[in-house]
């Protein structure tokens, strides 16, 4: 599916702001992304399996934060972070 | 206040004069990173920045084994912590594989790293092996170069040092650090680290255990003297040429112990008391063990955390902490509200000894002199987190 990908993300997808991943899962669409991008994971989701701060993940246009949350096809999928702070 | 030079210290055959090597100093702030290439003088800089323009670079550090390997670490506001590696000089940044991260935990326990704060390079005989230090405290290891980090030693999940390192509402306004990573250059199992808050820690079997450093400290009135929580040590430095001697600047002062020893002496209390001896950094002199120079702030009330009386000034210290001279010529004399970050005031090794600082308002200062006249080199930087030297050969 079609994942977008928020700008302070797009220097690993070389600026592509819309990218392929694929998963059963948020959490195995995550890991396809860090396959195809490494180093975007760990940006996004800390070591203990977090979503970071600022950091939000839309499905159809809702925000979910439970990454065990199962994915269907056609699914949208958007990655956006909350630029806010100076 | 007479403004008398301090007497130069005397070169010894491990000095490098400035015609032999060309400085680098490397400046990490809250919006990226800058280098200053400075001419055998020290008089003129070329600038090379901004490196990772809109993160927060929190130090960069150019490896002394090989001359050539740049560590960064880099956060910004929204993502999450990671590092940088550069071969180039900042030319290249290649991100490391697996930036310092803590266990992860299933039971909701587990910490994460919000910050690698400090670098440090281990020892001239273990090449490509550093230490991270991170913000909530941790420690981590990397023996590739700063590629792959792993946590080090037991600390991170110790119940005890867990204890002692308190909570997010028991740290500094950025998140508790652990800082101060020291390898000692006779023997690379002899560590220190500091952490704010959570006192100075020892190991003499390579980070495997640690044992705290803190009698001789005093912490704030009311609390257990006994206890790390309580303990804030702001910068721990060992002395290059007599590995034996530390000084700290810490929350309550500024100390120097002489090991075997095992209790901080305040020699803080020798500085004017219209100063204070509050503040971050702790700067000593690469060949004379008996010379410092620190940045005192305003620790008074709600901490402005600003020079007192809005003039700044370097203290500097010839005889071990017994006396301290002020060395201010050149600094603004008055309404000069910045003040010195823990990493961000340094000295190079060339004779006579350079001293860097850069200021929570963007400066950055020097003096090719030891403090006797300083100058600026840069202004309009966002506020500096850090600032090293590293000397590049010919």
């Amino acid at each position: 599916m079609e994942i977008l990908i928020p700008t302070p993300l797009r220097a690993y997808t070389a600026g592509q702001g819309h990218v392929q991943a694929e998963g059963a899962t948020l959490s195995a669409l995550v890991a396809d992304l860090d396959r195809q991008f490494p180093g975007i994971r760990f940006r996004m989701i800390d070591e203990q399996c977090r979503m970071r701060p600022h950091m939000r993940i839309f499905l159809n246009g809702k925000g979910v934060f439970d990454l065990t949350t199962p994915l269907h096809d056609g699914d949208t999928v958007a990655i956006v972070q909350a630029l806010s702070g100076g | 206040m007479t403004l008398t030079p301090l007497p130069q210290s005397d070169s010894t055959t491990n000095a490098l004069a400035a015609s032999d090597a060309r400085l680098l100093i490397l400046v990490a702030t809250r919006k990226g990173a800058w280098l200053f290439h400075g001419d055998p003088a020290r008089q003129r800089w070329r600038v090379d920045g901004p490196h990772f323009l809109g993160h927060i670079v929190s130090h960069v550090v150019l490896d002394p084994r090989d001359g050539c390997t740049l560590l960064a670490a880099v956060s910004t506001g929204h993502l999450g912590p990671t590092l940088f590696r550069s071969t180039d000089l900042g030319q290249h940044w290649q991100e490391a594989r697996r930036p310092p991260a803590f266990t992860s935990t299933t039971d909701g326990s587990g910490r994460a790293v919000q910050q690698t704060f400090w670098l440090t390079p281990c020892h001239a005989n273990e090449p490509g092996v550093w230490y991270a230090g991170t913000s909530p405290q941790g420690l981590f290891r990397s023996e590739d170069g700063g590629d792959t980090w792993s946590p080090c030693s037991c600390i991170n999940d110790d119940p005890e040092y867990r204890k002692w390192m308190g909570t997010a509402q028991d740290g500094t306004p950025d998140g508790p650090k652990l800082h101060s990573i020291i390898v000692d250059p006779r023997d690379p199992a002899h560590l220190y680290f500091a952490m704010s808050g959570g006192g100075v820690h020892e190991s003499t079997d390579g980070g495997r255990t640690f044992t705290p450093l803190l009698k001789g400290l005093e912490v704030v009135e009311g609390f257990d003297l006994d206890d790390p929580t309580y303990h804030d040590p702001h910068c721990v430095r060992m002395c290059p040429s007599q590995p034996d001697r530390l000084y700290q600047q810490n929350h309550c002062g500024i100390y120097r112990i002489d090991r075997p020893a095992d209790t901080w002496v305040r020699i803080g209390r020798n500085m004017p008391a219209s100063v204070g001896d509050i503040g971050f950094p702790m700067v000593l002199h690469p060949r004379d063990p008996d010379t410092a120079w620190v940045f005192p702030m305003d620790g008074s009330g709600v901490w402005p955390r600003t020079s007192p009386d809005g003039r700044p000034a370097v203290w500097g210290t010839r005889d071990g902490g017994e006396r301290w001279q002020r060395l201010d010529a050149g600094l603004p004399a008055e309404q000069a509200w910045w003040t010195v970050k823990r990493q961000a005031m340094c000295a190079d090794k060339l004779d006579p000894v350079g001293l860097y600082f850069g200021t929570t308002s963007g400066e950055l200062w020097a003096s090719a002199d030891e403090g006797g006249q300083w100058s600026c080199i840069a202004r309009h930087l966002p506020e500096i987190y850090a600032v090293e030297t590293a000397l590049l050969t010919p």
